[in-house]
C-alpha cells in the first residue's frame, strides 16, 4: 500500500521541479541565452499534443477497438508534411502582425472583427472544457488507482466526492497557480513564455520515457517480446476477434474522420497554436519538427498494443478499467517504482496540456472577449486609465481559474459517461470548426467576415446540438429522450441521427453535418457580396504574406497625426511604462535612429505601436486604442478615390511606357529586318545582273568568235562555213530569246505585263502545245502521250500565256529525256475547284535539293550527268509567275533517276471569278 | 523556407502518398487474418508505412540540395 | 615541237571555236567538258597550257585551278582563265589561286591567239 501522502508529495515535488525548470528558462531568456532556441526543444514542446488521452486513453481505446487508436497520430503525421505550407504561413503572419492566439488570428484575417474574435473564443472555451476535464479525470483516476496499490480493482469514483475532499480539485488549483505564475508573469507584445516552454518540453520527455518504460516492462518483463504478446492474444477467441475485427478493418469511415479531425487539431487546437506559432522562436525550427514530431508520435505508440493486450490477458474481464492499464499492470506485478514513474508520466501528460491550453484560452478570453467589452463600456473610463497592464494580467489570471473550474465542473457533470478518448474527440470536433475560416483565410482571398462568422456559428451550433448536448444527456444531465426522440419529438432532429442519417459513429456524424453547415455558410456567404476594403486589405496581407516582406506594410493608406509622447503613453498603459520605453528604443534602433527622442510620429510608428498593443489585447482592440490617441484624418471617399486614381494613373502611365518601349523594340526589329531584306535584295539583284551578264556573254562569245573566224579564214570549205554560220544563227536566236525572257519576267514581276484573259478550253491549249512539240519529239525518239477527259469546264486565263507555260514544261521534259525509250505523258484532270495539268517524263529526275530552287531565276539543275542543261534558266520562273497570276499553282514531284512530273492547276471559272471579286 | 520550393512539393506529394496508404481501400488489402512473426499483418503494415513516411520526411528535410 | 593545249569548256559552240582556232595554229588540242574529265586527262598527260572556263558544272574553274596548282607534275603548265564574269574580285581570286592570266568573254580571237602565244613563249614563273 502506497500512502496517499507519498503520492501527493511526489506529485508536488514533480510540479516543483517544473517550477524550477520554468524559472531557470525565464532567467536564461532574460539574460539573452535562450535554452529553447533549437528545433529539438521546439519539437518536444509540440508534443504537448500527447496528453493523458495518449498516455492512458490510447491503451483503453486499443483494448476496445484494436488499431482504432492510431488515426489520432497518423493525421498529425500527414499534416506535418503540409506544415511547410500551412504552419509556416501561420507563423510568418503571426510574427508580422503580433498575433497571439487563434481567435486573434481569425479575427485579424477578416478585417479585425471583434465579433469574430469573440465567437472563436467562445467556441474554443466551450470546446476545450471537456478536454481539460479529460485531463482532470485522468489525474484523478490515476491518483485513486495508485492509492489502492497494490490492489488493482477499480474503486469508487472521485467525481462523486464533494469537491473539498476531492484531490482532483486541489490538483486543478495547483495547475492554475503554476499557469498563472509562469504564463502571466508579465505582459509582452510577443506573448512568449520561454520558461514555460522549457517545462513543457521536459514533460514531453518524462511522459515518453515513462510510457516506453511500462511498454518495455510489459513486452519483455511480463511476456517474451512482441510476438509472444500477439501469439498469446491469438489463443483467446475474444482477443483474436479484437485483433482482426476492431479498428481499421471494422469501420473505415470512423478511421478516416478521426484522421481528418486529428489533422486539423494539430494546427487548430489553441495549445498547439500557442506552442507551434506563438512560442516559436525561429521559423527554421519548423523544418526539423516536420519529421521529428511524427517520430515522437511513432515512438509513444509502439507499445500501446502490447500494453492493451497484456492488460486484457492479465486481468479478468470487467475488473480493471482499460484506461488505467499503464498503471495497473506494473502495480499488479508489484513494481512500485515503475508504477510511480508511470503515474508521473501521466501527470506530465495531463499537466502539460492543461497549462498550455489554459494560457492559450486565457489570452483569447482576455484579448478577444473581455477587453473589447470593457473598452466599449465608456462608464468604466478604461481608456483614461494610465496603466492597464495590471488589469490585463488580472483578467488573464481570472480566466485561467475560470477555465479550470469549468473543466472541473464538466468532469463532475459528464466525466463518468465517457472514456477518455471519446471526451477528447468532442473537443477535436469543436476546434475543427475553425478549419474553414482558418485554412480558407490562409489561401483564399475571397473569404469574408460574414462568411467566417456564419460558417463558424453554424458549425458550432451543429456541434453543440449533435455532440456536446448529447454528452450531457448521456450523463443524465439532460433528459435522455432528447437523444432517443429528438428535440420536441421531431424524429428528423434526433441529435445523433440528424435528418435520418444513420450508420455513422457520433463523431463522424457530427463532423459531416457541422462541416457541411460550416463550409457551406463560409463559402456561400463569402461569395454573397464583395469584401469590404478592410477585409480585402487583410486578406491580401495574410494570403500574400510571403510577398509582403516588411512588417508595417499594412499601414499604407493611413493618414493622421499623433505625438510620439501620446503613443508611448498609450503603449505604456498596456505593457507598462518601463517596457514601453524599451520598446520605443528598440523601434528607434530598427529604424536606424540614434535616440528615441528623434522618433517621428509617422504611419510606421503608429503601426508599430498598434502591433505591440495587439500583442497585449488583440488586434481588433488595439486598432480602437490607437485610434483613440491618433487624430486620424479619416480618408474621405474622394481621397480614397484620389489614391486609387493616382495608383491607377501611375499604373496606366507605366503601362503606356511599357507599350511604347515594346513598340519601339518592334519597330527596331522591323527596321533591322527590312535592312536585312534590302541587303538580301541588293545581293540578289547583283547576282541577277551578274548571271544575266554571264548568260548574255556566252552566246555573244560564240557569235563573235565564229564571225571573226569566218572573216579571217575566207578559204574555209563550204560545209564548215555553213556549220559555223548555223552556230551564229542559233546563238543569235538564243540571245534574242534570253533578252525577251528577261524583259518578260521583268514586266510580269513589276505588274506591267499585258494580260489577255478569256475563257479558254484547256483541251485546245494542250492539243496545240503537243502538236507544236511533236516534231521535235519524233526527231529525238520521244513518245509523247496526251490524256484528257471528253469534256472539261472552261477556265479564265490568257491563252497565249498558258500555252507558253505548257510549251516550257514540254520542252524542259524533252531536254531531260536522254534514254532510248523516253516518254512524256501529258494529262488533264478536273478537280473539285480546279483543272490540273501534269507533264510527266521518265528522264533523269530532279534531286530534292534542286526541286526547291529550280523555280528561281537562272537556277538550273547543274549536276545533271548529261552536262549543262539547256535553256535560259528563266522558263520555270516565268511559268510560275503566269500560273500564279491566274490563281493556280505550279510545282514538281520527282524521283531522281525515275523522272519528274510538273503539275499546275488553274481554278475553274466561277472560282476564279469569286477570287477576283474578292 | 530557405530551401528550394521543390522541397515543399515533395512534402505535399508525400502527404498525398500518406493519405493513400492510410485509407480505404489500401488498408483493406492488409486487413486479412495473415500473421507475420505472430503479429497481425495490418499492424505491421501501418507501423511500417508510418516509419517509411517519417523516414522520407527526414530525407526530404535534411537533404542538402544543389 | 608543238605545244599542247587542254581546253576546258562546257559551252559546246565556244569549245568548238577555241578548238578550231588553236588547232589551226598547230597546237596539239585536247578538250574536256567538265572539271572531272579535265582532271582525268591531266593525270594522263601534262599540257603546256590549259584554257579554263570558270563556270563549269560539278567542279568549277577556281576549284580546278587550285587542284592543278597542288599537283607537282603540273608545275610548268600555264593556266589561262576564260570567264564570262568580268568582276575584278573574281579575276583577283583566280590569279591568287594560281592562274597565269585571264581572258573575259566575249573575246577577240586575235587577242586570244596573241595571249596564248605570249604565254607559251615565256617560261612559267613559279607561282605560289
Amino acid at each position: 500500500m502506497l500512502s496517499g501522502a507519498l503520492i501527493v508529495v511526489l506529485s508536488f515535488a514533480y510540479v516543483g521541479l517544473l517550477f524550477a525548470i520554468a524559472y531557470w528558462g525565464d532567467k536564461r531568456a532574460d539574460a539573452g541565452r535562450s535554452i529553447i532556441a533549437n528545433p529539438y526543444i521546439y519539437t518536444l514542446s509540440l508534443a504537448v499534443y500527447c496528453t493523458s488521452w495518449t498516455f492512458y486513453g490510447s491503451v483503453g481505446r486499443a483494448a476496445t477497438s484494436g488499431i482504432g487508436f492510431l488515426p489520432i497520430y497518423l493525421g498529425p503525421t500527414l499534416m506535418a508534411a503540409l506544415w511547410w505550407y500551412v504552419l509556416l504561413k501561420m507563423v510568418r503572419i503571426s510574427k508580422a502582425h503580433r498575433i497571439t492566439s487563434i481567435a486573434d488570428f481569425i479575427a485579424s484575417r477578416y478585417g479585425k472583427s471583434h465579433l469574430l474574435g469573440g465567437l472563436v473564443t467562445v467556441i474554443a472555451v466551450l470546446g476545450i472544457v471537456p478536454y481539460i476535464a479529460l485531463q482532470l479525470k485522468a489525474i484523478s483516476a490515476s491518483f485513486s488507482t495508485m492509492l489502492q496499490y497494490p490492489n488493482t480493482v477499480a474503486s469508487g469514483s472521485a467525481a462523486s466526492l464533494p469537491f473539498l475532499q476531492d484531490n482532483t480539485f486541489y490538483i486543478a488549483m495547483l495547475l492554475a497557480a503554476f499557469t498563472i505564475l509562469f504564463g502571466t508573469r508579465h505582459l509582452d507584445a510577443t506573448e512568449r513564455h520561454e520558461g514555460l516552454v522549457a517545462a513543457i518540453a521536459f514533460e514531453s520527455i518524462v511522459k515518453l520515457v515513462a510510457f516506453i518504460a511500462v511498454g518495455v516492462f510489459v513486452t519483455w518483463g511480463m511476456f517474451d517480446g512482441f510476438a509472444d504478446v500477439f501469439n498469446k492474444a491469438a489463443a483467446s477467441p475474444e482477443l483474436n476477434a479484437l485483433l482482426f475485427q476492431g479498428g481499421a478493418s471494422g469501420n473505415y469511415t470512423t478511421w478516416a474522420s478521426l484522421t481528418v479531425l486529428s489533422m486539423l487539431a494539430i494546427i487548430l487546437l489553441p495549445r498547439q497554436f500557442q506552442v507551434a506559432v506563438v512560442e516559436n522562436v525561429d521559423e527554421r525550427h519548423l523544418n526539423k519538427a516536420i519529421w521529428l514530431f511524427p517520430l515522437y508520435l511513432f515512438a509513444i505508440n509502439i507499445f500501446v498494443l502490447p500494453i492493451a493486450l497484456g492488460g486484457l490477458m492479465h486481468f479478468p474481464p470487467g475488473t480493471v478499467d482499460a484506461d488505467t492499464y499503464v498503471l495497473t499492470l506494473p502495480m499488479s506485478e508489484h513494481r512500485t517504482w515503475l508504477a510511480l514513474l508511470a503515474f508521473i508520466g501521466g501527470l506530465s501528460a495531463a499537466t502539460g496540456m492543461v497549462i498550455v491550453e489554459t494560457i492559450a484560452l486565457s489570452t483569447m478570453v482576455c484579448n478577444d472577449l473581455v477587453m473589447p467589452i470593457l473598452l466599449r463600456w465608456k462608464f468604466l473610463r478604461l481608456t483614461e486609465r494610465p496603466d492597464l497592464s495590471g488589469l490585463l494580467l488580472g483578467i488573464r489570471r481570472a480566466a485561467i481559474v475560470v477555465v479550470l473550474v469549468l473543466g472541473y465542473g464538466y468532469f463532475h457533470l459528464a466525466g463518468e459517461a465517457y472514456a477518455l478518448v471519446s471526451i477528447g474527440l468532442i473537443s477535436f470536433t469543436a476546434v475543427a470548426q475553425f478549419a474553414p475560416a482558418m485554412i480558407g483565410g490562409l489561401f483564399w482571398k475571397g473569404g469574408t467576415r460574414l462568411g467566417a462568422l456564419l460558417g463558424l456559428g453554424a458549425g458550432f451550433l451543429v456541434w453543440l446540438y449533435s455532440l456536446l448536448l448529447p454528452s450531457f444527456a448521456k450523463s443524465g444531465w439532460l433528459p435522455i429522450t432528447f437523444l432517443t426522440e429528438g428535440i420536441f419529438g421531431f424524429d428528423l432532429l434526433k441529435p445523433q441521427q440528424l435528418f435520418g442519417l444513420t450508420g455513422l459513429d457520433d463523431i463522424s456524424h457530427c463532423l459531416f453535418w457541422s462541416m457541411i453547415a460550416n463550409i457551406g455558410c463560409y463559402v456561400g456567404f463569402s461569395l454573397w457580396r464583395r469584401p469590404t476594403a478592410a477585409e480585402h486589405s487583410q486578406a491580401n496581407l495574410f494570403v500574400d504574406v510571403f510577398r509582403h516582406v516588411t512588417p508595417g506594410s499594412g499601414s499604407r493608406f493611413w493618414r493622421g497625426s499623433a505625438t510620439v509622447a501620446d503613443l508611448q503613453t498609450l503603449l505604456g498603459r498596456f505593457i507598462g511604462p518601463e517596457r514601453a520605453n524599451e520598446s520605443f528604443a528598440a523601434y528607434a534602433r530598427s529604424q536606424g535612429i540614434q535616440g528615441s527622442e528623434q522618433v517621428t510620429a509617422n504611419a510606421v510608428l503608429v503601426h508599430y505601436v498598434e502591433s505591440q498593443i495587439a500583442g497585449a489585447i488583440g488586434s481588433a482592440s488595439a486598432r480602437d486604442m490607437v485610434a483613440s490617441v491618433v487624430v486620424e484624418e479619416p480618408l474621405a471617399l474622394d481621397e480614397v478615390m484620389a489614391i486609387i486614381d493616382e495608383a491607377s494613373q501611375a499604373l496606366a502611365y507605366s503601362r503606356q511606357l511599357e507599350q511604347k518601349s515594346r513598340e519601339l523594340e518592334a519597330a527596331t526589329n522591323e527596321l533591322r529586318g527590312a535592312n536585312q531584306r534590302l541587303q538580301e535584295l541588293d545581293r540578289l539583284k547583283d547576282d541577277f545582273i551578274s548571271t544575266v551578264t554571264h548568260e548574255l556573254r556566252t552566246p555573244l562569245t560564240s557569235i563573235r568568235a565564229f564571225s571573226e573566224i569566218l572573216s579571217d579564214n575566207p578559204q574555209l570549205d563550204p560545209a564548215q562555213r555553213s556549220k559555223f554560220l548555223g552556230i551564229i544563227t542559233r546563238e543569235s536566236e538564243r540571245l534574242t530569246r534570253l533578252i525577251n525572257q528577261v524583259l518578260d519576267l521583268a514586266k510580269i514581276e513589276s505588274g506591267a505585263a499585258d494580260w489577255h484573259p478569256g475563257s479558254i478550253d484547256m483541251r485546245e491549249v494542250l492539243d496545240d502545245a503537243v502538236t507544236a512539240l511533236s516534231q521535235i519529239c519524233k526527231e529525238r525518239n520521244i513518245t509523247l502521250d496526251l490524256q484528257m477527259p471528253e469534256k472539261i469546264p472552261a477556265v479564265m486565263a490568257d491563252r497565249d500565256r498558258v500555252t507558253q507555260v505548257v510549251l516550257n514544261l514540254l520542252s524542259n521534259a524533252a531536254n531531260f529525256c536522254d534514254k532510248p525509250d523516253s516518254r512524256i505523258a501529258v494529262s488533264l484532270v478536273t478537280e473539285k475547284s480546279a483543272l490540273r495539268v501534269a507533264v510527266a517524263d521518265n528522264g533523269i529526275g530532279i534531286s530534292p535539293a534542286d526541286q526547291a530552287v529550280i523555280f528561281e531565276k537562272f537556277r538550273q539543275v547543274s549536276d545533271s550527268p548529261a552536262g549543262k542543261p539547256r535553256g535560259s534558266g528563266l522558263g520555270l520562273a516565268i511559268s510560275r509567275e503566269i500560273i500564279r497570276h491566274f490563281g493556280g499553282r505550279l510545282w514538281v514531284e520527282s524521283t531522281p533517276g525515275r523522272g519528274s512530273t510538273f503539275f499546275f492547276t488553274l481554278p475553274l471559272q466561277n472560282e476564279a471569278a469569286a477570287a477576283q471579286a474578292a | 523556407m530557405n530551401g528550394p520550393p521543390l522541397k515543399g512539393q515533395r512534402l505535399v506529394a508525400l502527404f498525398l502518398l500518406g493519405c493513400l496508404l492510410f485509407n480505404f481501400p489500401v488498408l483493406s488489402l492488409f486487413a486479412g487474418s495473415t500473421r507475420i512473426w505472430g503479429i497481425p499483418l495490418i499492424y505491421l503494415y501501418v507501423f511500417a508505412a508510418w516509419a517509411i513516411i517519417i523516414a522520407l520526411m527526414a530525407l526530404i528535410i535534411e537533404r542538402k540540395d544543389h | 615541237m608543238t605545244a599542247s593545249v587542254l581546253i576546258v569548256e562546257d559551252e559546246e559552240s565556244i569549245l568548238l571555236s577555241l578548238e578550231f582556232l588553236l588547232g589551226k595554229e598547230g597546237y596539239a588540242v585536247t578538250t574536256a567538258r567538265d572539271g572531272a574529265e579535265a582532271l582525268r586527262l591531266l593525270e594522263q598527260s601534262v599540257p603546256d597550257l590549259v584554257l579554263l572556263d570558270v563556270m563549269l558544272p560539278l567542279i568549277d574553274g577556281f576549284e580546278l585551278c587550285a587542284t592543278m596548282r597542288a599537283m607537282p607534275a603540273l608545275a610548268g603548265t600555264r593556266i589561262m582563265l576564260v570567264t564570262a564574269r568580268g568582276r575584278e574580285a573574281e579575276i583577283a581570286r583566280g590569279l591568287a589561286l594560281g592562274a597565269d592570266t585571264y581572258l573575259t568573254k566575249p573575246f577577240s580571237t586575235r587577242e586570244l591567239m596573241d595571249r596564248v602565244r605570249a604565254l607559251l613563249a615565256s617560261p612559267r614563273t613559279s607561282g605560289a
